[in-house]
């Protein structure tokens, strides 16, 4: 296993992201978390015209639920890319989305007790 | 051979998080470079941990201009990533962070929604946690410390990190080896138990 420097650039240069995004500026985290769980909601049909990443997002996508961050790592795409790809299948309705965080900062209680209990498994 | 072709798919391990999870929950592990994030999320992770990179845009004036002319350039970070199935509807993605103080943007995105931070500590190198501590409390994010040692020679006791670091009396200071999964889950347990006060 080759473990890359921290800032070791994994995958495409300014222009290619410039190229995928159409030079739009990309959305904040506001739209979609790096957790938020997505998948290719049923029945839909590709968008005609898609490019090359969004098919692989469509193809990768179908199979289940992903985070927003694994549908990036997966596919080789900074994260933001993948954002701004994922937000527009999402406004075009393409997308189902679970497990999204709260605008707030709130913690949840029962989030984090559950959370204790599964890592406190794996310790036996 | 004659195998079972649904058992078969099931013993391939699937990239997909189970359909019958409806909660995700996110923790950032960070730390200056070298100090064990990505060794720590590895330990964790039931896949193979990922990698992304998010660009960064950056302002930079230029002091020596009197027409103070802004110049914009794009630096690309790495961030890694692992994910953990903790109960039938749960899991828990371990975020790799790195300390700098320039990646504002990068931090922003983390922190959104994250339970915490699990600050990662290399006794010999301190004053390289420094700004990372300045960024996690900037964020609002509450944390623990763990202690990495990587010198089993060169010890530090806790009361030692808690001076240098200036903690707070209730942070959590644990030790671990980042190597191995159980002392990286009794880290992050350690740090649950704290937010766990805390939300009382
Ligand atoms: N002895 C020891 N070595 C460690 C530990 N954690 C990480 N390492 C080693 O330190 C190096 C840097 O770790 P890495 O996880 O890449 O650091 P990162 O830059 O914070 O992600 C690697 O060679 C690891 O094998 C630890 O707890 N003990
Ligand atoms: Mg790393």
């Amino acid at each position: 296993m080759t473990t890359p420097g921290e800032e070791a650039p994994v995958t495409s240069d300014f222009v290619r992201s410039y190229v995928i995004t159409g030079g739009r500026d990309l959305p904040s985290s506001e739209e979609l978390a790096l957790h938020t769980l997505v998948t290719l909601a049923p029945g839909r049909t590709l968008p005609l015209g898609a490019g090359p990443e969004v098919r692989a997002i469509w193809e990768l996508c179908a199979g289940g639920y992903l985070s927003v961050a694994e549908v990036a790592g997966h596919l080789g795409l900074p994260v933001g890319v993948a954002r701004l790809l994922l937000t527009d299948l999402s406004e075009q309705g393409h997308l189902l989305r679970r497990a999204e965080p709260p605008r707030a900062q709130n913690v949840d209680r029962a989030t984090l007790e559950k959370v204790l209990n599964g890592l406190q498994s794996l310790i036996g | 051979m004659d195998s079972n072709p649904s058992s078969a798919e099931t013993a391939q391990k699937s990239i997909y998080v189970s359909s019958a999870v409806t909660n995700a929950a996110k923790i950032l592990v960070v730390g200056h470079f070298a100090v064990g994030k990505t060794t720590l999320i590895g330990s964790l992770s039931e896949i193979t941990p990922l990698r992304t990179e998010e660009k960064m845009t950056q302002a930079s004036v230029h002091v020596d201009d009197l027409r103070g002319v802004t110049d914009k350039t794009t630096t690309t970070v790495a961030l890694d990533f692992g994910r953990l199935t903790l109960s039938d509807d749960l899991v828990l993605y371990l975020f790799g962070t790195p300390g700098q103080q320039r990646f504002m943007q990068l931090w922003e995105d983390m922190a959104r929604g994250a339970l915490g931070a699990l600050l990662l500590v290399d006794p010999a190198r301190l004053e390289e946690t420094f700004p990372v501590i300045d960024l996690v409390e900037r964020y609002g994010l509450e944390y623990a410390i763990a202690v990495n040692c990587f010198d089993p020679a060169a010890t530090y006791s806790e009361a030692e990190v808690r001076e240098a670091l200036d903690l707070l009396p209730d942070t959590p200071v644990v030790y671990c080896d980042a190597r191995e999964q159980q002392s990286s889950a009794m880290a992050l347990i350690a740090l649950v138990r704290h937010l766990l006060e805390r939300a009382a």
